[in-house]
């Protein structure tokens, strides 16, 4: 990579601006096309037979009656899709969950599938397909998995991360540690000690676009998939290793996507709609009902965390530690690990400790989640900090700035901190209006901080600069939260010309060299990196091209203002050259003008937020309203500000719902009870305030711009700041989200229930 | 040299070890030299690991430099959303 992408000292003219965005017509028209607006001529219809039990043995599965239905194009079990994964268990995972092989392990899971010439034909077949069961005992509760006796979901499972392998398999897949100094020393140095326990449900990402696809393959092998996904190149990947196929013979087109959340990085129902087709001979569309996604794609986990915190009366921390327990469905995951690793990284810790385990429970596969594992740790972590905070008796702000991490301390997961955000975010909250706003009664205000890695990654650009002086950009990373807007500003800028002559693109997977997905806030960050760089070569281009119209050396031209300049006196009468009057003498001087850039975008840096909630709560219902919300975040420069705000708003969206109402429900049968938007309530836009918002730019000094991820820390804190508003209304310590109407009651009676029993029986016996 | 410090699961695997010295100048020969040592590293290496250097994380920049006195810490290769 001959790029350096560390940070320059510039001015912005592009960057910063605030451009209407370029896909909003189409999207308020209905003209944008999403996974299912796909379509081919001869396409058949595909339909997914599902397990209605939570654990049962497949004994056999009898297609021929769904076979014979006219009509009928195809029917895939298990057997169609064999296993080719030579080992690699993660993959097997996938191939599994795709299509349940020996067992299903949760409601929902994939058992058989048919494609049909019409939708009604579909279901029939599915209804004629004979699975013979044998139930087994199921488990839904991270903590009932969690124990000796549980029902066991995988004989093979042996924890790993002992010190002595286990003699008998369980459903804690590994157990993870992170930390460093002396949690005991430091516990006993301590003057106040708070313990908790915490427990978070399963919640869904809640896109609004359900899974989709139309997969088409050929009888020369060849095959094509237009789907909608956050990573087209990664879905090539591992559709084509589920198949058999050789990657290059699947081209995979993406769609408009409404909604990934990290959702649309895992394959479900793409394999299945590849080997219908390629069994069918004809084109397949598959879109998944919102039934089926709640029951058969990847909610994050469900949580039980215990945490202990002791510090000093001066309001030092002297310990931490936290043991957490995350559900990861029926497979292996690092969902715990990911928990135990952000827990703690907001402070500046001697001593701490924390274990992760991994626990497989009867449920859908855990995917990942914006932050993912993160606000569950924040939540426990954060809510624990409050009350510590209460114990020294100091405001919640003060205590954390006072505990913050910063430049050069080592954080809880490892490494020794480079400079980071923390302290600026919980500064602007101190001084921010909305911390001195007056609160009325059954009010309450909470703040909490969040802390998110960032990622970069693999990634490819082209660059092509039209006759006319148009220039094309075409991308490898899915734009899920305004990337064509913010790149096309970059190419903007590094060129010197107006956002209007940029057009983004997302390229297809035979279009571009491979990109990573688009997840870990990484889509600005890698692909403006990547934008740079190939707008640099394109402007070496047309240095070169422009000496060519002037007879003079390349040496001798500038690139300037998106003008090349002859410099030097004795070149004084030659004006400068347009971009545009380069371009259209393009076909002359050496054909098209592009420019390519091919790289790893790397050293993203970590990221931490801080927000603040105001909460009004009904102490005879339990029912809560958001009155007021503020997120505080570092972007390191906002390169299309409304769109950072956009991501910042989000995150405080979804975790407000998260906060408040959403939740999986398992009934004693191991079925999911709440499979639609009706039982499963996300917060509409009558549900929340206008979420205020504070953009902080301290420069990421990896990225030429200084450019940050933002999609992702905006999650992480507001289950903490949402839970101590609560508290703080109620004057009840609150510990397990959602914080749903009933669980508000049920704390307020049982603290009215101590209180008098305390009034009666005094305090030691209470 | 350089002294690269392991997360759990990587010391359980050197032997406790949560630190080792590697001569290295850069990711890629790190890697290639805790394959070298440790064998039972090779699984993690395949399945990614991220190396913060100076508590910068790197995933992919194999060329990356390590410099003398740098901190250098392996991390498991994390998803994000």
């Amino acid at each position: 990579m001959n790029f350096d992408p560390r940070l320059t000292n510039r001015s912005f003219t592009s960057v910063g601006t605030r451009p209407i965005r370029p896909d909003g017509i189409d999207k308020v028209t209905g003209r944008a096309r999403y996974g299912a607006d796909f379509n081919m001529a001869g396409q058949l219809v595909g339909r997914v037979l599902r397990s209605p039990h939570a654990h049962a043995v497949i004994r056999g599965i009898d297609t021929a009656k769904a076979e014979a239905l006219p009509g009928v194009k195809a029917v895939i079990t298990a057997a169609d899709l064999p296993d080719l994964t030579n080992g690699d268990g993660a993959l097997y995972d996938i191939l599994d969950n795709c299509i349940a092989r020996k067992k299903a392990l949760y409601d929902g899971h994939a058992v058989a599938a048919v494609a049909a010439i019409d939708a009604r034909t579909a279901r029939q077949a599915l209804k004629l397909i004979e699975v013979d069961y044998e139930v087994l005992p199921h488990v839904t509760d991270v903590d009932e998995a969690f124990q000796h006796g549980a029902p066991l979901i995988n004989e093979a499972i042996f924890t790993e991360g002992l010190e002595e392998k286990p003699v008998k398999p369980s459903n804690v897949h590994k157990r993870t540690q992170y930390g460093h100094g002396d949690i005991h020393k430091g516990f006993s140095e301590a003057d106040f000690v708070i313990e908790r326990s915490f427990r978070t449900e399963q919640t869904h990402q809640g896109y609004i676009e359900p899974h989709a696809c139309v997969a088409s393959v050929s009888s020369d092998g060849m095959a094509e998939l237009w789907v909608c996904t956050q990573g087209p190149f990664v879905y090539r990947q591992h559709c084509a290793q589920l198949l058999g196929m050789e990657a290059s013979k699947l081209r995979v087109t993406s769609s408009e996507i409404g909604g990934g959340f990290g959702g649309k990085t895992h394959v479900w129902a793409e394999p299945v709609a590849l080997a219908l087709s390629r069994k069918a001979g004809r084109p397949v569309k598959l879109v998944m009902t919102r039934d089926e996604v709640f029951r058969a794609s990847g909610p994050t986990s469900a949580t039980s965390i215990d945490i202990k915190i002791g510090a000093r009366k001066d309001g030092t921390i002297t310990a931490a530690e936290a043991t957490l327990r995350y559900s990861c469905g029926p497979y292996a995951g690092m969902w715990a690990e990911v928990g135990a690793m952000t827990a703690f990284a907001c402070y500046r810790l001697d001593n701490v400790r924390t274990v992760g385990f991994e626990v497989l429970v009867n449920r859908p596969k855990t995917a990942a989640y914006r932050a993912p594992s993160a606000p569950m740790a924040a939540f426990a972590v954060e809510s624990t900090i409050d009350e510590l905070a209460g114990k020294v008796g100091m405001d919640a702000v003060d205590f954390r700035i006072k505990n913050a991490a910063q430049e050069g301390t080592r954080a809880s997961y490892g490494p020794v901190y480079g400079p980071i955000g923390i302290g600026p975010t919980l500064e602007a909250v101190k001084n921010h209006p909305h911390m001195q706003a007056p609160l009325k009664k059954n009010q309450g205000r909470g703040m909490a901080c969040g802390f998110w890695f960032n990622f970069g990654g693999q990634t490819c650009v082209d660059l092509n600069i039209g006759m006319d002086g148009s220039v094309s950009l075409a991308v490898g990373t899915v734009d899920v939260g305004g990337s064509r807007a913010s790149l096309s500003l970059v190419a903007a800028e590094e060129l010197g010309i107006d956002y209007a002559q940029v057009k983004a693109i997302v390229a297809d997977t035979s279009s571009l060299g491979y990109n990573d997905m688009t997840d870990g806030s990484r889509g600005t960050f890698s692909s403006s990196m990547a934008t740079i760089s190939a707008a640099r070569n394109a402007i070496k281009v047309l240095r070169e091209r422009a000496a060519q119209m002037w007879d003079i050396p390349a040496d001798d031209v500038v690139w300037e203002k998106g003008h090349a300049l002859a410099k030097g006196e004795k070149y004084g009468n030659l004006s400068p050259l347009s971009l545009k009057e380069i371009a259209a003498q393009s076909g002359t001087t050496g054909g098209p003008i592009a420019g390519h850039s091919e790289l790893v975008a790397d050293g993203a840096g970590v990221s931490f937020a801080t927000h603040i909630c105001d909460i009004e709560v009904d102490p005879e219902t339990g029912a809560t309203r958001v009155l007021r919300y503020t997120v505080v975040q570092d972007a390191g420069k906002a390169v299309h500000p409304t769109y950072v705000e956009g991501q910042y708003q989000g995150g405080a969206a979804q975790g407000i719902g998260w906060a408040l109402n959403e939740e999986y429900i398992y009934g004693k049968d191991g079925r999911l009870q709440n499979a639609g938007f009706l039982d499963y309530r996300i917060p509409v836009c009558s549900d929340l305030p206008m979420i205020d918002t504070q953009i902080l730019e301290i420069p990421n000094p990896n990225h030429p711009y200084g450019i940050r991820g933002v999609g992702e820390t905006s999650i992480v804190p507001p289950l903490a700041a949402i839970a101590n508003a609560v508290s703080n209304a109620v004057g009840v310590r609150m510990t397990h989200i959602p914080m749903s109407p009933p669980r508000i009651l049920a704390a307020l009676e049982a603290s009215t229930s101590a209180q008098k029993s305390e009034s009666i029986f005094g305090k030691h016996d209470a | 040299m350089v002294a690269v410090t392991l997360w759990g699961s990587l010391a359980a695997v050197a032997g406790g070890k949560n630190q080792v010295d590697i001569e290295a100048k850069d990711i890629r020969e790190l890697f290639r030299k805790l394959a070298e040592q440790y064998p039972a590293f090779e699984p993690f290496i395949d399945r990614g690991i991220a190396v913060a250097i100076d508590g910068t994380i790197y995933r992919d920049t194999w060329s990356k430099k390590l410099p003398e006195g740098a901190e250098i810490f392996l991390l498991p290769r994390l998803a994000g959303g």
